[in-house]
């Protein structure tokens, strides 16, 4: 009954050191575990095709095939694992759970130390790509009074983090903890940005204002106001009342609730349900990964022309290899049951807030309902494209609006 | 998969031939069975869920005590079981659906249509064949006999999927209809809870000459206010009775808690490929349908069975498997646009029976407004949202007790 073990070799790694010591890391995933993906994946069993010709019953099936057959013949896990390892990585247990994270200096000793946070389904693959300029912006079209020290923690139940073993694991718990690790990198002042999971840690650690935070910026900003809430969760029309820009971010949000939030409710209600087939078939986690980067991303549906393959791949692989379908999705779990949703308004009265605001987010928040939760605003800017993940979509665009962001708090 | 006797050439025009009725059995190939017991047995499990109770899903003790059933259950006794029944197939509106069809001995038996729901199969009635059609072996009185079909929805078990859309409740109630006409029954009567109460209740409305009347066991009686109200998540409003907030407050709850699964299926059934892939996502799926018949389950495979035993779950579950109808049954949640608890405007004469843990329990009082024509409510004391298969001798009795006063020279007296 080899088949119904459950504990992982990291699992038993993660009891041994609770003492707070920071010890490198670095990806390293078995040649047996590439060899039993690629094996899983040729067993796939297929269901039939959808009966429509878009993708209104979700992701089509020749559109998964087709990612899925190149998972299993063409893709090469050892390069995104090679690029990983080429960054200085880390662990360390902060409140009883292993947090693994990225720590890249900047060469320039006043660069501002800045954490930042992934979403779901992402990862710090997510971020990959804004590294190098944020960290050495001279060599990107920026200046060296741009430089930022960058910080990329893994959620709790992702990647190569620890999985929660008790709950409580809610956004607030998990900004605490990010907040112990950048004290104990050495950084009393810094600064936070995500977004998804990113931008509700950063607003609540915003809202928490613990010393040393400085300011945040999100992409994904939580604005929707309590009024405006009750009428999205009764599906009624946009109210009168909202002036055309609100309007606008109303349907969106509408559409969002009635069309898009299934994957959202399953984890919310049901993440041990949803995990079995997880954990169990590439071809199930494909499938869920991939329709939120065909629904999310600057693409209309087509994530193929934002990114190749390969990142997609990178992405997917990473929670497969890390098995931790079931263990992410529970944070949906963790934060239903902490309340509010992830657009909710959140007040931050004093701390100063950015916001960048990218075409195809969920919603694109209107600056008046951003106003009226957040006391500081110092910077808000629409861009002209991007999506929910920004930061992977469009590096350089996102890269100018982190530093924009954030160049009135370096003095 | 399966075999059907070959249709005769030559004679058999065109017409006919789309009409036609074929005996069918079922015959699943040995290394279907290889395969799945093969992927069970290499099931990569998640972590167990961080909480002590079922608030997180399916449990990790519980499905892998039904993966271990699973690796030494026998698909071939519940085969046997299904090929001892006289199965059909026949072509009705371009696709082809399975049915049993099982004539009762005695003269005059009423016939009978019933259908299944989700996640649910003709595996649900089987319990129920035997007392319906043969009364007298089971303590009832060859008046109260029926003939019966039992169908399989499009797009589950044995019946052909649909390749395009528009196979609602709608299109399958007209469907049965045809179906009915086809094996020549001029007066009948329909039966369902679930995507059955869906389509009986839609053949209801329909109201076809020769449909006398219809029970259900999951009746749409909520009114059109509180219908709104509830789907909105709105507290339980004033003036209800104790018996009608009592209902409120389920439908509240399983709407507030327990919907996501029907929300994914009606949204993106498509992306739910891991149900086709994985024998155990699949079945973790089909468990997580309501708290009460998930504790139900959950019973069997701890040891102690209630309504249902570990063979009847992996008996629907390997059903669902071996079809590979996970994706193709979701479907029909996409494609539904009625209310499943609402109102539904059925005219022509109605029973009903409300079993304690269904997911709501309907009121009386509601029922009465629901349906003009109500000829039969009762509450039993238990059974649940799997009524036939739970607790087959009550159900029997409900049948025959709803649909007596709607048999030839009943009504007369």
């Amino acid at each position: 009954m080899a088949g119904f073990a459950t504990t992982s070799e990291k699992e038993v790694i993660a009891t041994t050191v609770a003492d707070g010591s920071i010890r490198p890391f670095r990806f390293g995933a078995p040649e047996e575990d590439l060899v039993e993906l690629r094996r899983r994946i040729q067993a796939t069993r297929w269901p039939d095709k959808e009966t429509v010709s878009d993708r209104s019953q979700g992701v089509p099936l020749a559109k998964l095939r087709r990612l899925v057959e190149y998972w299993g013949t063409l893709y090469d896990w050892r390069k995104v694992e090679a690029t990983l390892n080429s960054l200085p990585q880390f662990i360390t247990d902060i409140d009883g759970v292993e947090i693994q994270f990225a720590h890249i200096r900047s060469a320039h000793d006043d660069a501002m130390p800045m954490l930042m946070t992934h979403g779901w389904p992402g990862s710090i693959i997510e971020l990959l790509k804004v590294i190098e300029p944020l960290t050495d912006p001279p060599a990107h079209g920026g200046a060296a009074e741009d430089a930022f020290h960058l910080v990329l923690p893994t959620l709790p139940g992702y990647g190569y983090s620890g999985k929660p073993r008790s709950i409580g694991w809610n956004p607030a718990r998990i900004a605490s903890a990010f907040h112990t690790l950048m004290l104990r990198l050495g950084y009393p002042r810094y600064v936070s940005q995500g977004g998804d999971w990113g931008a509700i840690i950063s607003e609540v650690l915003a809202s928490h204002s613990p010393g040393g935070l400085l300011g945040i910026h999100v992409n994904m900003p939580g604005t929707v106001p309590a009024d405006v809430l009750r009428h999205l969760r009764n599906f009624d029309p946009a109210p009168a009342e909202l002036s055309d820009r609100e309007k606008m971010a109303y349907d969106r949000l509408l559409h969002f609730y009635r069309d898009g939030f299934g994957y959202a409710a399953m984890m919310n209600q049901s993440p041990q349900t949803i995990g079995y087939a997880l954990a169990d078939s590439p071809a199930a986690m494909a499938g869920y990964y991939y329709e939120k980067f065909a629904e999310w991303t600057d693409s209309d549906g087509e994530p193929e022309r934002v990114f190749r393959y390969d990142e997609m791949l990178d992405a997917i692989t990473l929670y497969w290899l890390t098995n931790t379908g079931a263990s992410s999705s529970r944070s949906y779990w963790e934060g239903a049951q902490a309340g509010g949703g992830p657009f909710d308004a959140v007040d931050i009265p004093q701390l100063p807030v950015a916001v960048s605001v990218f075409p195809a987010e969920i919603y694109r928040a209107p600056r008046s309902w951003g106003e009226r939760s957040f006391g500081n605003i110092m910077y808000w800017n629409e861009v002209d494209k991007g999506g929910h993940f920004a930061a992977w979509e469009q590096p350089q665009i996102f890269c100018e609006e982190v530093r924009a962001a954030f160049k009135s708090l370096r003095t | 998969m399966a075999s059907e006797t070959p249709r005769k050439a030559g004679a058999a025009t065109a017409v006919a031939e789309e009409t036609a009725i074929r005996p069918f059995r079922i015959d699943v190939p040995e290394e279907a069975l290889n395969d799945l017991r093969r992927r069970i047995a290499a099931t990569r499990w998640p972590e167990r869920e961080t909480v002590a109770d079922d608030s997180q899903g399916v449990r990790l003790a519980t499905i892998q005590e039904l993966a271990r059933s699973w690796l030494n259950y026998d698909w071939r006794t519940c085969e046997t079981k299904l090929n001892a029944l006289p199965q059909f197939m026949t072509e009705i509106d371009g696709l082809d659906i399975h049915f049993i069809h099982v004539r009762s001995r005695h003269d005059n038996a009423l016939p009978l249509i019933i259908t299944h729901g989700w996640p649910g199969s003709i595996i649900e009635q089987l319990k129920i064949i035997d007392p319906l059609t043969n009364p007298t072996a089971h303590g009832a009185e060859a008046s109260d006999a029926f003939d019966l079909v039992i169908p399989s929805i499009p797009g589950h078990g044995f019946s052909a999927k649909p390749t395009s859309t528009g196979w609602d409740p709608l299109r399958t109630a007209r469907a049965w209809i045809e179906l009915m006409r086809r094996l020549g029954y001029t007066r009948y009567v329909a039966q369902g809870g679930d995507w059955g109460a869906a389509i009986t209740q839609r053949m209801g409305v329909e109201a076809p000459p020769g449909l006398l009347g219809i029970h259900t066991n999951m009746p749409g009686t909520v009114p059109d206010d509180l219908w709104e109200a509830v789907q909105a998540g709105a507290p339980t409003p004033p003036g209800l009775s104790a018996e009608e907030r009592r209902a409120y407050q389920e439908l509240h709850d399983f709407f507030a808690d327990h919907l996501a699964y029907a929300v994914e299926m009606s949204k993106r059934p498509q992306t739910l490929y891991g149900i086709a892939d994985s024998p155990v996502g699949l079945a973790a799926w089909m468990l997580d349908h309501d708290p009460k018949s998930y504790e139900l389950i959950a019973r069997a495979f701890a040891g102690n069975p209630g309504g249902l035993s570990r063979d009847d779950v992996l008996d629907n579950v390997t059903l669902y498997w071996l079809t590979n109808t996970g994706i193709s049954s979701a479907r029909l949640y996409w494609e539904n646009k009625f209310g499943f608890f609402n109102v539904q405007g059925v005219k022509i004469p109605v029973g009903v029976s409300i079993f304690p843990d269904e997911l709501y329990e309907a009121p009386r009082s509601w029922a009465e407004r629901a349906y003009p024509k109500l000829i039969h409510y009762n509450r039993l004391p238990v059974g649940g949202h799997f009524a036939a298969w739970e607790q087959p001798q009550i159900f029997s009795e409900e049948l025959r007790a709803a649909f007596r006063s709607l048999r030839n020279g009943r009504q007369a007296r």
